[in-house]
């Protein structure tokens, strides 16, 4: 067996700021770099799978081999055969806090994650490396049915209610990024709200990546019984290297008839990363979908949460942010497919460029035969910052029905010298005022977000702002 | 004492020169009003001294206690104890007058503050924008809004006069806080300056009327004209100006009533 044992990362601990860290890490598997049949083989293995998901995988992996990189959006500069594509950080999943090695903890005290687990985390799940090792659940949830693990735990304790959707929102046919993630997923939420139990808290999912070279594949599947409703929250503050780093995940969700589902997602990626995500919802009978997406550096984004309205009185709403500084592309955008009569979606879409950043909207609303009284509202706006930075808008629409009513706005604006007189004359640095004015320009997204993360956006936009004027 | 001394100022904007020798010294604890026809440079003097990007300074000074502020950046003159109320502040969306007034207190109130550092704690300052608002008679729920967005002209001038109270500076020149108000609005603004304690500051009132100086009543009263201050008098001067207009004033000086109207003109050129 070509693979490495104990394997020992003996990256430095040195703390460049609170989001740019890494802690000495001690993997007690990993594949040796590369993809082929005998390590998707050797991954599902070890994982000890059933043989239809180990079927699945090599399946997925002759499709994505089958399918040419996309030709639009960035330009994905990935070596798929320097990529490290299964990691086990330790080989027991920690039942309680004191279980989870003190590493990790350093890591997620960084983090902040227990005091925000105090004050209103549900559950944390925890995503280092390739697993989950970390998950709390609060009783009361389990009491209502409710499922909330590792898509792997799931896979073994839920076998039956995975396989009956797993890869049914998103099959690997679906995009060449959909097909790597389905040959070499790891880790990831799986989350089963029963009928009509409402959730009133978020549910949380902390992930990050800290291996050089590691790929991240992350696979969350989300159900949504009738009438239920839950709100799903992922945060991300990756590490900074300086070689390419792979992020790919799945995220498919199911809301079934007049359920709800709130997804929120705010990720942070260093710079080298490659965070190629695919992220579907199909909305039923009066059901609503939400995705909420922050997207933060990285070296190339692109991602398109997607609802499908498949039945009457069903709605989608994405709203997303992105920020763009030197060096990435933000290719970040929304897909609302109306197949149904009566179905309403909207997209708010906001981005910011700074220091030659790049930001695009890339967005389809696309109303199908039949889905008559549609409604959509497409909203985006792009802030620059500066002369070199720059933002595309690519929105597509696609309808196949006269009794539609679809609207899209689209602004472009710069930060005025005026509002910068202003809020210097009031006694404001520069910097402090261009800070104050991106803030206020995404406020409307982030007074949707749980206070902990609306707290933590303006942070890290801080973060980016700091010292990009002068 | 606290002193601004401007000398022999000239500006130009666009291109275009604007002030011509402007001498003009406030004492901190006096009240100046300054008024002229339109176009006459008035608005140009306060965003001059206070540091505008546009407004190009290519001859004079503008000195506070001797230290030279052409050297500095607005927000450093703002923590130097500078404040100007604007005649049309801008609209900063997203961002709640709260978040704006600590941010700003903090750095005019700690002007070695560095950024990253601490804000006045939230209580503390919570506690003080409420009685100062309680004061003005201003809505509470004012602080919540964001800055100058959607406001009426009057909630402009309100919020700027709150601000001026809350930042507490040595000289402060208020840019028509008059124009755009009903007379029950002017008194209102005219009593609250008084009431935050304009008179601890310098102040240089711009001005139309006379009904904002009614509670603020100057110690001189300067006409400017053609980018000069062509005459200086008591508070009786702004009383005549506001009853018989600037006739006297022109024809007493007409070299810069011509400046004035030539300068007028080419502004009515660029705005058609």
């Amino acid at each position: 067996m070509a693979t490495d044992i104990t394997e020992k990362n003996t990256a430095a601990i040195g703390e460049i700021n609170k989001y740019d860290f890494r802690t000495e890490s001690t993997a007690v598997f990993k594949a040796r770099r590369g993809l082929d049949a005998e390590i998707v083989q050797q991954i599902s293995e070890m994982k000890g799978e059933p043989a239809w998901m180990r079927d699945f995988r090599l399946r997925s992996l002759a499709i994505f081999e089958s399918k040419p990189m996309p030709k639009w959006g960035g330009d994905i500069g990935v070596d798929f055969q320097d990529i490290f594509y299964y990691l086990k950080p330790t080989d027991h999943q920690g039942r309680t806090w004191d279980d989870v090695p003190a590493e990790i903890k350093e890591t997620f005290d960084k983090l902040g994650i227990p005091e925000a687990e105090k004050k209103f985390l549900a559950g944390v799940k925890a995503q280092f490396e390739s697993e989950v090792v970390y998950g709390s659940l609060q009783e009361e949830l389990g009491n209502k049915g409710v499922i909330f693990t590792d898509t792997d735990t799931a896979l073994r304790e839920h076998t039956d209610l995975l396989r009956e959707y797993f890869g049914t929102i998103i099959p690997p046919e679906d995009n060449k990024f959909a097909a790597l993630n389905s040959a070499v997923w790891s880790g990831g939420s799986f989350i089963y709200v029963p009928k009509g139990v409402k959730i009133e808290f978020p549910l949380q999912a902390y992930f990050r990546i800290n291996a050089e070279s590691m790929g991240q594949f992350e696979r969350t599947l989300i159900i949504v019984d009738e009438g239920a409703h839950v709100h799903s929250v992922e945060g991300c503050t990756a590490p900074m290297y300086s070689t390419e780093s792979l992020h790919s995940a799945v995220v498919e969700i199911v809301v079934k008839r007049g359920a709800r589902c709130r997804y929120t997602t705010i990720q942070n990626w260093a710079n080298n990363i490659y965070n190629l995500v695919t992220k579907r919802a199909m909305a039923y009978r009066d059901a609503t979908m939400e995705w909420i997406d922050g997207n933060l550096g990285s070296r190339l984004t692109m991602k398109y949460p997607a609802v499908y309205m498949m039945e009457p009185g069903a709605r989608g709403e994405i709203l997303s942010i992105a920020f763009s500084s030197a060096g990435q592309h933000q290719d970040a955008g929304a897909k609302l497919v109306h197949c149904a009569p009566h179905t309403t979606g909207q997209i708010i879409s906001k981005s910011i460029s700074k220091n030659g950043g790049r930001s695009s909207y890339r967005g389809l609303v696309k109303v199908e035969k039949g889905a008559t009284d549609a409604r959509c509202n497409v909203v985006c706006d792009a802030l620059i910052l500066d002369p070199r930075s720059r933002s595309d808008t690519y929105p597509y629409i696609e309808v196949a029905e006269q009794d539609v009513t679809i609207g899209h706005e689209a602004s472009v604006s710069r930060i005025g010298e005026e509002q910068m007189f202003y809020l210097t004359s009031r006694g404001l640095t520069e910097s402090e005022a261009s800070t104050m004015i991106v803030n206020g320009f995404i406020e409307p997204l982030v007074k949707e977000l749980p206070m902990e993360y609306a707290v933590e956006m303006n942070r890290l936009i801080q973060l980016q702002m700091e010292g990009s004027v002068g | 004492m606290d002193t601004l001394a401007i000398s022999n100022l000239h500006v130009v904007v666009n291109e275009k020169p604007i002030l011509k020798g402007v001498n003009l010294s406030i004492r901190r604890g006096e009240t100046h009003a300054l008024m002229g026809p339109n176009g006459s440079g008035k608005s140009t003097l306060g965003l001059a001294i206070m540091g505008h990007p546009q407004y190009e300074i290519t001859a004079g000074t503008i000195q506070l206690n001797g230290q030279n502020l052409l050297e500095m950046s607005p927000d450093e003159r703002a923590r130097a104890g500078l404040f100007m109320a604007f005649q049309r502040p801008v609209a900063i969306p997203g961002v709640r007058m709260a978040d704006f007034l600590r941010h700003a207190s903090t750095n005019v109130r700690r002007p070695e503050r560095k950024e990253g550092e601490d804000l006045i704690p939230m209580r503390e300052f919570r506690k003080e924008l409420r009685e100062r608002m309680e004061q003005l008679r201003m809505d509470p729920e004012f602080a919540r809004r964001y800055v100058n967005d959607g406001f009426s002209g009057g909630e402009m001038k309100r919020a700027e006069i709150l601000q001026l109270a809350m930042l507490q500076p040595k000289f402060a020149i208020l840019d028509e806080t008059d124009s755009g108000l009903d007379a029950d609005a002017v008194r209102l603004a005219s009593q609250s300056i008084a009431e935050i304690g304009g008179k601890s500051m310098g102040l240089l009132i711009i001005t139309h009327h006379d009904k904002l100086l009614e509670h603020n009543p100057p110690d001189f009263t300067h006409v400017m004209l053609g980018g000069r201050i062509v005459e200086t008098g008591t508070f009786e001067l702004a009383i005549e100006l506001h009853q018989q207009g600037y006739d006297r004033i022109r024809a007493a000086n007409p070299d810069a009533d011509a400046d004035n109207q030539a300068m007028t003109v080419k502004t009515e050129q660029v705005g058609a």
